[in-house]
């Protein structure tokens, strides 16, 4: 009987020491689901559409420009002396749907797209480990018919986009991911041109420092789609953040800034030194608040 | 004498279960925090309200922690650089407070009311350990820790958390920070 006090006794001492920790860890442990953020600086790669989204609520202005050819020389300014431009309104409708609209000097061409963002890569219990969005875009050109005298159809201007973008950040310093990519020309200029074009692009980045980043994109287009001359798209540059900002500079052998062009008519030879140089600015304004500001 | 051992045993365990007692958690703790530099045109605040905190009303311990990546701020762009520039959430992702009231005392669970107390400790975040003492008040109502509130400032530069220059304009150097946590006894002492 003694032993048994002597044992309550000890066992009881033994569970008030055991109070004697860290007073938080009397909470049970919660590891709540996290979504990972900050894959990218912004919702562009360099050209492809980055596995960022919009935030609710945010509109993001982008103005963007491509010069001429590097390889123009000095005679050309090294391409500075022609330059084509974009401006576009990203608006983010929900965390996961991002819609945008723009327009091109290059080739007069007005474009629209919807993103959808359906997985989203996250920590914590139920972690997800990659992100995955779904692109659709339609480009209208609105150049002038070539041959207004014969019957042209106002379906010839549009093309249109469908892309996935798988990716994930792998760390703090490393994000990557891959975008399979389909585009549909309603017209294409000659018989050896295929209508719809498959696409495989992959795009990088490697964080330099906290507002600064490297970025790579490569797309490859599968053979025997495009007339020759035709070249895969190839770009690197720099994300640089400053706040509201965010300023990509890159070169590039791509002149147009939306899908159907850098993807399908890219005629830079890079082994020719063909590159451009380019960049984009995004800033951001927040329209919608959230509830509690 | 068995007798006597026993209640003797039954005195000693409901002594010492008293310390199990007088323990309040909060998981619901709210904290804000404004570091708006004067004449900023953009206004930097945030709110947590994911705030974990238990208080030991025997010893006078209390702790707290929080979230970096729960600070919700009106901007979704400044809530990233708030994440991925300043507080650097991936590597540190928690600011854990543990500290004492000093003047327990001054506080009786018999007494509702709201009591001021002096509450002393060290704050980590972003990696630093400074100390930090600040002027509290719990609640107390029915012989219970109701609530608790607080108000202090931070020296940005104390936890090393570097503003550019290009927007010290806008990011003041030191932040207000408000804490306000509704307390619930803590039932299980395990």
């Amino acid at each position: 009987m003694k032993q048994v006090f002597i044992w309550l006794v000890l066992g009881h001492l033994t569970i008030s020491f055991a109070q004697a920790q860290d007073l938080l860890d009397l909470l049970p442990d919660e590891h709540p689901r996290e979504l990972v953020t900050a894959s990218f600086k912004t919702n562009r790669v360099i050209n492809l559409h980055s596995l960022e989204n919009t935030a609710f609520g945010v509109l993001d202005f982008k103005i963007s420009h491509r010069f001429g050819f590097l390889s123009g020389g000095a005679y050309e300014l090294f391409g500075l002396d022609q330059s084509t431009i974009r401006f576009g309104f990203d608006y983010g409708l929900t965390d996961r749907i991002t819609v945008g609209f723009g327009r091109s000097s290059f080739e007069k061409t007005f474009d629209g797209f919807v993103k959808y963002k359906f997985l989203r890569q996250s920590t914590g219990e139920g972690a997800m480990p990659i992100t995955a969005a779904l692109l659709a875009t339609t480009a209208l050109q609105s150049t002038k018919f070539a041959d207004p005298d014969r019957e042209n159809y106002f379906s010839s201007r549009l093309y249109y986009t469908f892309q996935v973008i798988l990716g994930r950040k792998f760390s703090e310093t490393f994000s990557f991911q891959l975008s399979p990519s389909l585009v549909h020309r309603n017209l294409v200029a000659t018989l050896e041109e295929k209508n719809d074009v498959f696409a495989l692009g992959a795009g990088g980045r490697i964080r330099l420092g906290k507002r600064v980043t490297f970025n790579a994109e490569y797309i490859y287009v599968l053979p025997d789609q495009l007339a020759s001359g035709y070249q895969n798209s190839l770009s690197v540059g720099l994300d640089i953040e400053t706040g509201g900002h965010v300023f990509q500079v890159h070169l590039t052998n791509s002149t147009s800034m939306i899908e159907k062009g850098f993807i399908a008519e890219t005629t830079g030879d890079p082994f020719n030194g063909d590159f451009r140089l380019g960049f984009n600015i995004s800033r951001v304004f927040t329209i919608v608040k959230p509830k509690e500001f | 004498m068995q007798k006597m051992l026993f209640s003797g045993l039954m005195v000693f365990i409901a002594l010492t279960s008293g310390f199990a007692q007088g323990k309040f958690f909060s998981r619901e703790g709210h904290i804000f925090f404004d570091a708006t530099s004067n004449g900023s045109p953009e206004v930097i605040e945030a709110n947590n309200r994911a705030v974990s905190s238990v208080i030991d009303l025997n010893t006078g311990q209390m702790e707290f922690a929080a979230l970096i990546k729960s600070f919700r701020f009106e901007r979704a762009l400044m809530e990233e650089h708030f994440n991925e520039n300043y507080l650097e959430s991936t590597k540190f992702p928690k600011a854990v407070f543990k500290g004492k009231i000093t003047d327990l005392k001054a506080i009786n669970l018999g007494k509702d009311g709201s009591y001021p107390v002096k509450v002393t400790g060290t704050l980590t975040m972003h990696g630093e350990t400074k100390p930090l003492t600040v002027d509290a008040s719990l609640t107390v109502k029915g012989g219970k820790i109701t609530l608790g509130k607080s108000s202090f400032s931070l020296t940005l530069a104390d936890y090393k958390i570097k503003i550019p220059s290009l927007v010290s304009d806008k990011v003041a150097s030191v932040a207000k920070v408000t804490i306000d946590v509704p307390y619930q006894p803590l039932a299980d002492s395990k």
